[in-house]
This record gives structure tokens, sequence and C-alpha cells, in this order.
């Protein structure tokens, strides 16, 4: 019987596949000697070759196996997902050996070679990486410099807002309306209150000295809060019939969106303070605030306005044939509407605030990132930058992860098409 | 008319008016207030408003710059070193992020499970990261992890890489001039050609190959220059001296400092994952049927991508992106936190430190992003229009 090599074909499966799965097997044999053993078991062959034999040898077979409907659903499967060309084979094979080659080297980085225990730098004999260092710094990169024995207000303002938030979401409807103003109107005062001290015998601790996680979840807490009702006004203000309004609302979002928050934030620590009276003096983390705050107003103007241009027509009509006004018009008919089409817009929006609050370090307040900066220019723990951005990235991802996909639940759960 | 509807009118009229006098008299009063307060800190300080300084010399080095610069030259020119360093990375950002953006992007969408996979996660990974901590990391981290000057990563001989930057050759050119009216001459060339053979096309049905006279046209062109022009170009390899005992650099050849590589590494991977997920949404936005309605009418594979899916894909692809590009130039200001002598370093730190004119420094800095920003918009507009469904 004449097989023809170059073409496979479902008469000779058994031989195809036998003999395809031998020479993906050859290649794999090969690229996992040459990775762990250090063996190169052809180099007898040009060095160019040598180097690409795994690859030439798993395209090879991969090519012999690609028989469609051959019946058998494993093979069928692998090659409509891995396998469909000899493009994609090739594709495939060189994820899998990048994979194979890096991840145990950073899997040791990380976790196996890595040193847990102890102190000092000196502990970190190991070679991996040294977690020793962000043990013994996690205190500041949370909390900052606030003094050790008052950082139970810190721990007590975010337990509250934890609770208020959990309870917000068990509690009945009636119950929520009540707690949710008590979170968006009464709550931020209590808990600014009681972190920053200087009523109540709790003792005076200026912004400065406030840093760390917990700074950035507070800023980036009081900006979410205070810049959705500012954008929501901004975009009404941006869609009104009365010229006055409109261009001054234009001018406001445009002005805002068109420079980088760096330099607003150094607007804020250097412009500012020459607009005020002389003498007068407004806390840094509060300056810092109204400029992070207006700056992401300015992107939610535009994406609840994108939100508002997308609803039908038909919906303010109706609600004006109801002898609906203005404001009733908008609050109770086209904004809920608006904001749910927008909701994955909000969270970009969101997610682009907290990624953006490592940038208060230009007025030199430091939170997480910055912490990190501070610590690793630190003498007894110099070279551990690498530690410590690490993981200061690893707590941003899981932040922001996390807000992506409640967003997209979200999404989904007030969906109202069927 | 009767009096009644006339007061009806009248009282709507004073309804629209209120809000809108209110709002332009608490912006005008805002402004006047600033104003007073300002002229009366500058008054204390022995300051004037003014823009005269831009003139002084800023004696202040930078360690990056293309054009020739030192100490001795006026603040207007730091400000123009700082504007060009802030164009180099944005333009080197742009160009690498939208290659990884549109490769990922179509990686995403790939039938391979695996490289959909890769994809995926490459976006989740680099977008969910805050772009200044990439940087840091870059910076700080990866790039110091580089060897000393005396064992540099050689590549070929000709570029090495070492914890100082990246050594790479210069160009030599004699007669560029010439070289650069050519290449000129054959874009305009090759702009003609596709207007014939669009017209061709439309006309009389005929296809010419437009890419592969194009190609001939931009290769050709210049090529004849070095023939017969006297264009010459060669190659300058930085090569390794030794200044004392133990000090090495490399001289000659341009050197591409860490600042630069790692902002620029930085702002692309991280723009990339926006670009992608653009191309994403374009390539899916594409309906179904247009492809197979491009394929019952005989066009093929790559017909069927140029003319059908591409044209319609890129009216979805190109107004977010556009904006990436925008955003992307407007986090090269993270460039402060690294000290790559950009703008706002250069222009809203040093020059601000120097003079302590804070709102004249602060609102040029700001000015020119912001006339950067409306003048992109004002292309996408442009773009917009022209692209836009014209419907019948």
């Amino acid at each position: 019987m004449k097989i023809n090599l170059i073409k496979p074909n479902k008469e000779n499966l058994n031989t195809f596949v036998t003999i395809g799965s031998i020479i993906i097997l050859v290649g794999f044999f090969d690229f996992l000697a040459n990775t762990f053993l250090g063996v190169n078991f052809t180099g007898f062959l040009p060095a160019g070759l040598s180097y690409f034999t795994p690859i030439i040898l798993g395209v090879v077979g991969l090519h012999l196996i690609r028989i469609e409907f051959s019946g058998n659903r494993l093979l069928d499967k692998i090659n409509t997902n891995f396998n469909s060309s000899n493009f994609n084979a090739f594709l495939s094979l060189l994820v899998i050996f990048v994979l194979i080659k890096y991840i145990p080297a950073l899997l040791n980085w990380f976790i196996f070679d890595a040193d847990f225990a102890g102190n000092t730098k000196q502990d970190c004999t190991s070679g991996g990486a040294c977690w020793v260092f962000v043990k013994v710094w996690l205190n500041r990169f949370v909390y900052g410099m606030y003094p050790d024995t008052e950082q139970w207000r810190i721990n007590t303002a975010f337990l509250m807002l934890f609770a208020l938030v959990g309870a917000s979401f068990f509690a009945s409807v009636k119950v929520k309306k009540y707690l949710l103003i008590f979170l968006l109107f009464v709550y931020p005062i209590i808990g600014l209150k009681l972190i920053s001290g200087g009523d109540f015998g709790l003792e005076y601790i200026e912004t400065g000295a406030w840093g760390g996680l917990s700074l950035t979840f507070i800023v980036s807490a009081f900006a979410l809060i205070l810049c959705f009702p500012i954008g929501m006004f901004l975009a009404l203000g941006r869609r009104s019939n009365l010229p006055a309004i409109r261009y001054s609302s234009i001018g406001f979002i445009e002005l805002w969106r068109g420079v980088p928050l760096i330099t607003v934030l150094f607007m804020s620590a250097v412009m500012f303070p020459m607009f005020l009276p002389d003498g007068t003096y407004v806390d840094k983390l509060i300056r810092v605030l109204v400029a992070i705050t207006l700056f992401e107003a300015a992107y939610m103007a535009e994406v609840i306005r994108g939100g508002l241009q997308a609803l039908p027509k038909g919906q303010y009509e109706a609600a004006k044939s109801l002898g609906m006004g203005y404001w009733r018009m908008h609050f109770l008919i086209v904004l809920p509407q608006a904001l749910k089409l927008v909701i994955p817009g909000i969270a970009n929006t969101f997610l682009a605030l907290v990624k953006d609050t490592p940038l208060i370090f230009v007025v030199g307040l430091l939170e997480l990132a910055g912490m990190v900066n501070l610590a690793k220019t630190n003498p007894e723990w110099l070279g551990m930058a690498m530690e410590g951005y690490v993981f200061a990235g690893l707590v941003f991802w899981v932040v922001c992860y996390a807000m992506s996909r409640y967003s997209q639940n979200l999404e989904k759960k007030l969906s109202t098409e069927r | 008319m009767n009096f009644k509807n006339f007061k009806i009118d009248l009282s709507n009229k004073n309804k629209d008016l209120i809000p809108q006098i209110l709002t332009v008299l608490f912006i005008v009063l805002v402004i006047i207030y600033f104003t007073i307060n300002a002229q009366n800190n500058m008054g204390n300080r022995g300051i004037s408003f003014g823009f005269g300084f831009l003139t002084q010399e800023s004696s202040f080095d930078i360690t990056f710059s293309l054009i020739d610069y030192d100490g001795s030259h006026s603040y207007a020119k730091a400000f123009l070193v700082g504007l060009l360093n802030t164009i180099l990375v944005s333009v080197i950002g742009i160009f690498f992020a939208t290659i990884l953006g549109v490769t990922v992007g179509i990686s995403r969408l790939s039938q391979n499970y695996l490289i959909s996979k890769a994809a995926e996660w490459y976006v989740e990974i680099f977008r969910n990261i805050p772009l200044i901590l990439q940087i840091f990391f870059w910076y700080f981290a990866a790039l110091r992890a580089l060897p000393l000057t005396i064992d540099s990563i050689n590549f070929y001989d000709i570029s090495f890489l070492n914890v100082k930057g990246w050594y790479v050759p210069r160009f030599v050119w004699t007669n560029f001039s010439l070289f650069a009216y050519s290449l000129i001459v054959a874009i305009v060339l090759i702009i003609f050609t596709s207007k014939y053979a669009k017209k061709q096309r439309d006309e009389f049905g005929k296809q010419i190959p437009v890419l592969y006279i194009s190609l001939g046209i931009l290769f050709g062109l210049p090529f004849l220059t070095f023939l017969i022009g006297g264009v010459s170009l060669s190659f300058q390899i930085p090569e390794l001296t030794q200044l004392s005992k133990t000090i090495y650099v490399y001289q000659g050849g341009v050197t591409i400092i860490p600042e630069l590589i790692s902002l620029a590494l930085a702002l692309s991977m991280y723009t990339a994952t926006f670009i992608a997920e653009n191309v994403r949404a374009g390539i899916l936005g594409v309906n179904k049927g247009q492809k197979e309605a491009a394929a019952s009418i005989g066009l093929t594979k790559g017909q069927i991508l140029k003319l059908v899916v591409m044209p319609q894909a890129l009216r979805i692809i190109i107004p977010p992106t556009t904006n990436q590009y925008l955003n992307l130039t407007k986090n090269s200001s993270l460039a402060a936190a690294i000290a790559y002598p950009d703008i706002v370093l250069v222009f809203a730190g040093t020059a601000l430190m120097q003079t302590g004119r804070a709102i004249e420094i602060i609102s040029i800095t700001m000015l020119t992003y912001l006339s950067l920003s409306l003048s992109i918009s004002v292309f996408m507009n442009w773009y917009n229009k022209k692209m836009a469904i014209k419907e019948k």
C-alpha cells in the first residue's frame, strides 16, 4: 500500500497518528533534554538548525496528525483548537515551549527559592525573591508613616466601611436607601475625622503621615464618591439647551481632559496656593483630592454623556408628555437608563482613578507605590526594588481585576435585554 | 396674540436666562477673586506676571537632548528640548503600542486556544497594573539588573546593552538632503499612482498592482540617489574605551538612555492592551454577513479582508485608538517620576524651581498639552466625518 506522506488522510488514520505522535514526542524530548538537562541531542546539526529542531519536528508531527473529521474526539479537539494550520501549529508549539522554559524559573524565583523567614536582608540567602523585605515593611506599606499605636483607627474606619457596604447588600430595599445615604454623606465625615483625629480625645495626625495602601483607598474612595455627581451634572450641562451653561461645561470638560493628571497635581501643589489669599493654607491631601476629583469628573461626564446620547429620543418625549419637568424627567426616566448603558465606561473611569492614585507622589504624599520607592532606598534594604514593585503590582492587580470583574457581573445583572 | 400668552412667554424666557446669568456670574467672580489674590501674592513676593524670563539664560543642563543645548541657552530652548523629548518618547511608544496592540488584538480572536488565552492574559495583566508602577518596575528593577559597562550584552558587535543604556550605531550621511527629497518625491508619486489606479479600476475595471509599484518607487528612487546622486551612508559603531583604571564608556554611536527605554517599554506595553481591545471590538463589530456576501460575489480572502472587512473595522477601531494615542502622549508626562527630561520635568520641574514663576510655567505646560489634545480631537472629528457611513 502506498501512503502519501504530504497529505494525511482518513484511510490511514492510525499510521499517520502514530508517526506524527512519535515525531512530536521526539521534538518534546529534545526540548526538555535541552532545557532541563543541558544535553543537546541534535548538536551534530548546524548551530542554527539544531536550535530549532524541537519546533521543526513538532510542526512536521502536527502536520501529520491534522486529519479533519477523523472520528476521534480527542484528535478532532486538538486539531480545531491548536492545530488548524501549519502556522497555528507553529504558534502553539512556540507558546508551549516558552511556558515550559520560563514558568519554572519564575515560580522558583517567586516561591520555591524565595526567602520568607528572618528580619534582615542578610537572611535572604537562597537566591530567589526576598519576601522578608515585604514582611518587614508591610506595616509601612499599608499604613504609611501613621503611628503604630493609632493604627486601630484606620482599621476601624475601613471595617466600618466594609460592614456598611456588606449590610447594604443584604438589607431590604427600604433600609438600603437610608444605608446608602449614610454611606455617601455621613460616613465620609466620620471616617475622615476618625483617621485625622484632633477631637474626641483622639490625637491629631497630620496628613503627611498618612500613606501606604490605606491612603490609596482613602484617595480613591473619596474621589470616586465625589466625581460621580459632578460628572453627572457636567454631562447634563453639556447637553443643556442654555448656551452659557453648555459652553462653560464644554470648556471645563475639555480643559481637564486635555491635560495630564500630573500637571494638574503640579498645579494644585504650586500654582493653586498663589490663587488664594496670602496666608491661607489648604491641606495637601485636600488639594490633591480636589484635583483628582475634578480631573476624573471630566472623564465621567463624557462617559455619562455617551449614555445620554444613546438613549432613544422617545424616552425624553414620553417623559415630557407625562408632564415631567427637566429634573424629574432626568432623574426618574433618563439617567437610570443612561447610567445602566454606560456601566462599563463608568467602571473603566473608576479603574483609571485607582490606577492614577500613585501619582500623588508629586506633592509628596506616599501611597503604596510611593512607600515602595521609599523603602527600596533604605540603606539596609538596597536592591529590593524587584520584590517591592512585584508586591505593589500584585496588590493593585488584585484590586483592579476584582473591580473589572464586578462591573462585568453588574452589567449582566442589570441588563434588561432578554 | 393675547396678553396672557405673552406673559407665559416672558416667564419662560426668564426661566432660561436666570441660571445662565448665575453661571456666568459665578465663573467671572471666581476668576476675579483668583486674579486679585494672585496679584497680591506676586506683589508680596516682588515678582510681576510676564513671560520675559523665557529669554533668560537657563543655567541648567539636561541629560538627554535631541538638539544642541547646554546651560547657556535660554529657558525657551529648554522648553523646546523638553517638548521634543516628550514627542520622541510618544512617537516611539505609539509605534510599538500599535504593532503590539494589533498583534494581541488579532491573537485574541485566534482559533488557537493557547494564543487567544495568552493574548487575553497579557491584556488582563498589563491593563490592571498602574502605568507608573510599570515604569518604576522597568526602570528601577528590570533595567538595573543589566550588566555593567565592561561586560555589556553584545549584539553582533554593533550594538551594546548595559546598565547605562543601549548603545547603537550612528548613521553618518553625506548629501542627506538629496535623499530626503527623493523620499518626498517617492511618496508624492505613490499617491498619484494609487489615485490613477483607483480611477482605472472604477472606470475600466482594470486592476493595477499598486502595492508592487509603490514598493518599487519607495525603494527605487532613494536607491538611485545612492548610485548617481553622491549620497552615502556609513555607520559609526560604538566602541569601548577606557577612561581610567576602572571606568569604561562606549564612545561614538548613539546612546539610548535607560529612562527612555523603560518609559517607552512601559508606555507601549500598557497602551497596547487598550489598542488590542479596540482592534478586537472593531473586527468583531463587522457583521458576519458582510464576509459571506463578499465571498459569494467571488472576492478572494485577501480582497475580502482589504476591501470589505478592514474599511468597516477601521471605522470602529480608529476613533478610540486615536484617543489611546492621546492618552499615551499625556501619560508620557509620568517621565518626571524617573527623571526622563520631558517637558514636565524640564519645564514644570527644574525651570519652575529656578524661576519660581508658577503661574506662567504651569499654564504654558498645560496649554502645550491642551493644544496637542485639541488638535488631535479636531483631526478625529474630521476623520469621523469622512469615514461615516454615507446613507442615502
